[in-house]
């Protein structure tokens, strides 16, 4: 014991003018904004990899493994198209109801996933948070990024559907890739956001099902949205028009079919989409960044 | 015993494995002040629950069962240094291991504070790694988690798979995680996490995994490891590892410092008290 030197009280202060004496920074300090995403560039590779595993990892199991990436958005759109399309006859006022309803559909499969996804992609992942060091945002990222590889096949199989259903080919086609890009960073910024409010509360798992279904009856992917305008007092009607997934849905069909009706002019829709990517994409990623340090609690 | 030592809670170890006394000029690279962590954990479903107490729950405003904050660590001061190997020992749920994550920084510290010489590194055996992907791509992403560049990533597969020894028994590296034993995928989450050069070397109970070859193989790894680290710490509930490897030992009881010294003195004490 005759090393040992008993410190007082005071050695709180004394402890932290050692550490600012030589340089020491606290542990798991949140990084700068820039900082922040400079080494969140520098993930990029681990980022792309956890994706490309995740898709990878979640067919493993399944007999027919990744053909089940083409055979979710079809079953889908097959099980809608028999109630809303066959039995209620919701396709009243829209020509074309098959590649209307498939655009809608798939483009909001993109986003209920990314948002189911990332609620939980810091609750699941505790194991690897409180083991590795990594900046977090590379898992909602990586989740957003999972569910873009799916989206990815699934335009694909948008577009036979499309075709088979009579629309032309044209070069307006080529829009679906700045609305899907538009998408994809509104959607990583929603992803982040979830996943700061489900990294807090657990209960958000469970409501989060009932808030995507109500999202999807508001963003018009059932049904015609002229039905909005004849059925909602003039106001609601006004605000469903700024919902964002009413906004890239309707970017999509206008992109892909030649008579499609929609609420607001494409210029609108334009403006529209890029102002909500920005909002979502820079708002959910600078709210997430003010949690990292409490990620590892649990 | 307990009242032996009890006046060295939160008390700064000025002990240095030559007996330096002061611990002038040395340079400081682990500083623990007053530092609490809480985690919390989320049981599964509780017996009493029902959906009438939960409301109930809701309404009193009291916190649910099902939460249960873990207050693990209470207030520990201590100062390491470079060059110093420090075991810590304690019984089980003492707090150790939670200790080591917040020192890197993986659990934040409620109060007081945890210094830290760059980007201490935890090698422990639990790193959470996709089931369902062949060890092979559990590799690489886990090097990619580390932050190294794809290609030395490339480079440094081979090794890290040689080093685990799983490839012994037929080509398992190409097989999903899943179907490995325990021994074996935890000795390729040592090996990934040993593949990094590290500044402050963080060291859960890794040397008790696997086979003999393989733990030899490990304890020759930390050795190298430990040469080029500037501080390691040990957690271990084989004395004898920590007899080899450290001389400054951190006795940790419930979540508090009981004693900070030269190893040959705290480990009979700890030995004395385990043994009552």
């Amino acid at each position: 014991m005759a090393h040992t030197t008993v410190a007082g009280a005071e050695s709180g202060s004394t402890q932290a003018q050692l550490a600012a004496r030589y340089g020491l920074g606290a542990a798991g300090a949140r990084p700068s904004l820039a900082t922040y995403t400079r080494t969140l560039w520098s993930y990029r590779h681990f980022i792309l990899a956890y994706s490309t595993a995740r898709v990878t990892s979640s067919f493993s199991k399944t007999q027919l493994g990744q053909l089940w990436q083409v055979l979710t958005p079809l079953t889908n759109a097959a099980v809608y198209y028999l109630i809303f399309g066959l039995i209620l006859q919701q396709s009243r006022g829209v020509e074309n109801f098959i590649p209307y309803l498939c655009t809608g559909l798939f483009l909001f499969s993109f986003t209920s996933g990314s948002a189911l996804a990332g609620t939980t992609s810091i609750t699941s992942n505790l194991g690897l948070i409180r083991a590795m060091h990594f900046p977090r945002a590379s898992l909602p990222l990586a989740h957003t990024f999972t569910q873009l590889q799916n989206a990815l096949t699934a335009m694909v199989v948008l577009g036979a559907i499309v075709l088979i259903s009579g629309e032309p080919l044209t070069l307006k086609w080529l829009l679906i890739v700045p609305i899907l890009a538009l998408l994809a960073v509104f959607n990583a910024g929603l992803t982040m956001l979830l996943a700061r409010l489900g990294a807090r509360s657990t209960d958000l798992k469970q409501v989060m099902p009932f808030v995507m279904r109500a999202w999807m009856y508001a963003s018009g992917v059932l049904y015609s949205v002229d039905l909005f305008r004849a059925h909602l007092p003039g106001w609601a009607a006004q605000i469903l028009e700024f919902n964002p997934l009413l906004v890239y849905i309707e970017l999509g069909r206008y992109s892909l079919m030649e008579s499609a009706p929609l609420a607001s002019s494409p210029v609108e829709l334009w403006l529209l989409g890029v102002g909500w990517a920005l909002v979502m994409g820079i708002g959910g990623f600078i709210f997430f960044w003010r949690g990292e340090k409490e990620y590892g609690r649990g | 015993m307990a009242d032996m030592y009890s006046g060295l809670n939160g008390a700064t170890s000025l002990t240095a494995p030559a007996g330096t006394g002061t611990g002038q000029g040395r340079i400081p690279t682990v500083i623990a002040d007053h530092a609490h962590v809480t985690y919390r954990i989320h049981r599964g479903a509780s017996p009493g629950g029902g959906p009438a107490a939960s409301l109930r729950r809701l309404v009193k405003r009291t916190s649910s069962p099902n939460v249960r904050e873990i207050h693990a660590v209470k207030g520990v001061t201590f100062t390491a240094y470079r060059g110093e190997a420090i075991g810590l020992i304690g019984t089980n749920g003492s707090g150790k291991s939670t200790l080591l994550r917040a020192i890197a920084g993986l659990l934040p510290v409620d109060r007081g504070a945890i210094y830290t010489q760059g980007q201490p590194s935890l090698l422990g055996v639990n790193a959470a790694l996709l089931k369902d992907l062949s060890g092979e791509r559990n590799v690489a992403l886990g090097c990619l988690a580390m932050g190294m560049h794809p290609d030395e990533v490339q480079r440094l597969t081979p090794e890290i798979i040689e080093f685990s020894g799983i490839n012994r028994r037929g080509d398992f590296a190409s097989l999903p995680m899943r179907t490995y034993s325990s021994g074996m995928s935890a000795r390729l989450r040592f090996s990934i996490a040993a593949a990094k050069r590290h500044d402050v070397l963080l060291i859960d109970e890794a040397l008790a995994t696997g086979d003999k070859p393989f733990r030899k193989r490990s304890q020759r790894r930390v050795k190298e490891l430990r040469d080029g680290a500037g501080t390691v710490f040990l957690v271990s509930h084989q004395l004898s590892s920590i007899r080899e490897t450290c001389e400054r030992t951190i006795w940790l009881e419930s979540g508090v410092i009981k004693m900070d010294g030269p190893t040959d003195q705290v480990l009979p004490a700890y030995e004395d008290f385990v043994n009552q």
